[in-house]
């Protein structure tokens, strides 16, 4: 006999989405703040009145979370979701996702294919990716008199540098960032991790100002944190911290040493109600405009190389972009491109080790 | 009829129709209760579906995993028949090899490896990887696995797979209580870094005791100043009460965040009036002093309203009449007001207790690591790690502590001294 999960109340909503189809309604899960802001202008807006659709748009501290319940349970509302290189991987592994044929996603404007125009490794068997972008960590100029930090070591410094640190609750990126701040050089990063003492070396280097830190899930806490005075430096995604800095005019500096890059994917979770709508909407979202269009809103690459061509000014209508982008060369020097399948592997467990790691005293 | 009839023939009393009086009034009865029992059974069948059905599921996952048993059935069904210790011979691995083809063609290996990976940390990757390599795989397969990864001959690991293929097992309650099943299938403690559980049932416990205890001393005045003063004040105050009621638990705990908070509103006041100074800011957020002040506050009302209702019906002249009889402001007070509040403070204390060992929302946006309950790992296992067996044996084991509670509060105390209102 099997045991299925009954949770009426999900079934409720379940019911009240299976309505809402009929209407041509997608429900797309993003990361919230400025982030679904940019998706929004980009995206949302101009397809919607192209097609006549409406779009739904929930935030979720992480938007992978939700469709892995929601496969489980049998129960999906999600019709598209943006998620992290390493997820999509995992959970095109698990079966959670449907699966993406590159071919019909459309050709550039000068006639090269889908497949040459984005990016290596932009497309995977489950998801198309839209941006690329980085776990960075920043601080707050008119906070810090004498030297600016300028290493992730700095970050760890907490004796030259006094103040809280915040960091995202989860392994990924915080143990990366923990051993190229004690001295692990970022090439051999993803060697060390695979070992037990690399893990607990990480965790240690963490545990050396644990009680400094002050934890962030949403991506829109790290620069609240930070115009809060409630941290002297956090990680944070790059284009949270733009956002803060050039749109709202906040002192906030990004330090791009050991900068984690990462894409974001497009995926449709196994079961969508409305699979044929998603993928319409994932082909023109990942098309050569409105992928070029978002960098506008946010300083995140586009995934096409067509795209990046087309990238200009900030909204404001002033500002290059291209110098804020994490791909920038200037930006890159000692960055660490996130190793998706050490992650699609090792995730679950290292979570737990972290969580362990993170209520033991 | 009279008396005097009922006498002379003996008989049994009818009712006008002729039937037996005894009868009729059974018959009247039933209907009554059947058309009670009809009124009631719209809430009685939502209780069951929404509330016993869903929480009874649960609970049985806790101890009923089919994630291996179902998507490895070849070798469930070799490990379940065969008496096997240590580390298999070939035909358990030729099984094993079956099964991972299988899983990897139905895209389930995630599914068996997330559950190995519950209870034998680092093998999530040696199954996946395992079944992505298994269609290549030549025999004889025992070498073959070994070569790939030495992890295929410890003889835990088939231990637990032993274990795995039978679907009803008590694994979850053991990881619930920071244990394990050892290389000879004893139960012993995990390693020391990794207990978690028990030291956080332990936190939840005291700290909801604490918050409990304090919620007391700020609610007994109050609750006596309601229940004496006039009452046009005391409405208005009764009001102040409900206020935080009326308002979302968010919008109170981030209230909180923002007057609380190392830059915010408190610690401001206290620099700039000299108290402290810059360096010196307290830090009540994200750890266990926000956790306690947060969850006082939203508590409270929970306390002062059953206090209330019963210090309400204690009539004033009981403690005039010890002051006049001679006894000290305090002896009338404690021998005389104190004892009737009791069913009060009992139903308070329970009612805050019991709600504050469930809590979650606002330990996990005040509570940084120090101050998480926990209710935040069980929201973590049902939400993000999805390990839900895990997360509904620690529901279990959190139920019955506080039954066990309960049934302690009802021995010491007796429930039937409790008053809500």
């Amino acid at each position: 006999m099997k045991f299925k999960l009954l949770l009426t109340s999900t079934a409720v909503s379940a019911a009240m989405f299976a309505t809402a189809a009929n209407a041509g309604e997608l429900t797309i899960v993003s990361w919230g703040g400025a982030y679904t802001v940019s998706q929004t202008e980009a995206y949302y807006k101009p397809w919607m009145a192209a097609t006549g659709h409406k779009i739904n748009s929930v935030d979720d501290a992480n938007p992978a979370t939700p469709i892995k319940a929601q496969v489980e349970a049998g129960n999906v509302s999600i019709d598209v979701a943006d998620i992290e290189y390493s997820d999509a991987v995992r959970y095109c592994d698990e079966g959670l996702l449907e699966e993406i044929d590159a071919s019909v996603l459309p050709a550039a404007p000068d006639g090269t294919p889908a497949v040459d125009d984005f990016i290596e490794g932009a497309i995977t068997d489950c998801a198309v990716a839209n941006i690329v972008w980085s776990t960075v960590f920043a601080y707050d100029a008119s906070k810090i008199s004498g030297d600016a930090p300028s290493s992730l070591a700095d970050f760890y410094d907490t004796e030259k540098f006094p103040g809280k640190r915040g960091m995202r609750k989860s392994a990924k990126a915080n143990l990366e960032m923990a051993l190229i701040a004690d001295g692990v050089a970022p090439e051999d990063v993803y060697a060390t991790l695979e070992t037990d003492e690399g893990v607990a070396q990480a965790l240690a280097k963490m545990g050396s100002i644990k009680d400094d830190i002050v934890w962030w899930e949403a991506g829109a806490q790290a620069p609240q944190l930070l115009a809060d005075g409630e941290v002297a430096m956090t990680t944070a995604y790059n284009g949270r911290i733009f956002g803060a800095a050039v749109g709202e005019g906040k002192p906030f500096e990004i330090v791009w040493d050991g900068q984690i890059l990462d894409f974001d994917l497009y995926a449709i979770p196994k079961g969508a109600p409305n699979k044929e709508l998603a993928m319409e909407f994932i082909k023109f979202a990942t098309s050569t405009e409105p992928l070029a269009a978002q960098a506008s809103w946010i300083s995140y690459g586009p995934a096409r190389a067509s795209s990046s061509a087309l990238v200009g000014k900030y909204k404001d209508g002033e500002t290059d972009m291209a110098p804020h982008m994490p791909t920038a060369p200037d930006n890159m020097k000692t960055a660490l491109v996130n190793n998706f399948e050490f992650w699609a592997d090792r995730q679950d467990e290292l979570d737990e080790q972290f969580s362990a790691w993170l209520l033991s005293n | 009829m009279s008396a005097i009839d009922i006498e002379q023939n003996n008989q049994v009393l009818t009712a006008a129709d002729g039937t037996p009086l005894r009868t009729a009034l059974a018959r009247a009865t039933r209907r009554a209760k059947w058309r009670a029992f009809g009124l009631v059974l719209p809430l009685l069948l939502f209780v069951i579906v929404t509330f016993a059905v869903p929480i009874g599921q649960m609970l049985v996952n806790s101890f009923h995993n089919t994630a291996f048993s179902d998507n490895m059935p070849t070798l469930s069904a070799y490990l379940s028949e065969n008496d096997i210790s240590g580390v298999p011979d070939e035909a358990a691995f030729e099984a094993l090899v079956t099964d991972l083809r299988l899983a990897r063609e139905n895209k389930t290996i995630g599914k068996v490896a997330t559950r190995m990976n519950y209870e034998f940390s680092g093998s999530r990757s040696q199954f996946t990887g395992a079944a992505r390599k298994a269609k290549k795989l030549e025999p004889p397969y025992k070498e073959a696995l070994i070569k790939l990864d030495k992890d295929w001959e410890d003889p835990l690991l088939w231990n637990i797979m032993k274990r795995a293929a039978n679907p009803v097992g008590a694994s979850f309650y053991l990881a619930a209580l920071d244990m394990e099943y050892d290389e000879t299938g004893s139960i012993v403690r995990v390693p020391e870094k990794s207990r978690v559980y028990v030291p956080l049932f332990i936190r939840t416990l005291l700290l909801s005791g604490l918050i409990a205890g304090i919620c007391l001393i700020l609610a007994f005045p109050v609750a006596h100043l309601l229940a004496t003063l006039p009452l046009r004040y005391s409405n208005l105050l009764m009001i102040f009460v409900l206020l935080p009621f009326w308002t979302s638990l968010l919008v109170r705990t981030t209230s909180w965040i923002t007057l609380l908070q190392s830059q915010g509103v408190f610690n401001d006041l206290l620099v700039a009036s000299g108290v402290i100074n810059d360096d010196g800011r307290f830090q009540l957020m994200y750890n266990q002093a926000g956790t306690i002040i947060a969850m006082t506050h939203i508590l409270l009302p929970f306390m002062v309203l059953p206090m209330y209702s019963v210090m309400k019906t204690i009539p004033p002249t009981y403690v005039r009449a010890a002051r006049s009889l001679g006894a000290s402001s305090w002896t009338a007070f404690w021998k005389v007001y104190f004892p009737q509040t009791i069913p009060g403070i009992g139903a308070g204390i329970l009612l805050v207790f019991i709600l504050a060992v469930g809590y979650y929302i606002t330990p996990a946006l005040v509570g940084g690591s120090s101050g998480q309950l926990i209710s935040n790992e069980i929201a973590r296992h049902m939400l993000s790690s999805l390990n839900w067996s895990l997360a509904a044996a620690l529901g279990s084991v959190l139920l019955f502590i506080i039954i066990l509670l309960y049934w302690l509060y009802d021995r010491l105390i007796g429930i039937d001294n409790m008053k809500l209102g």
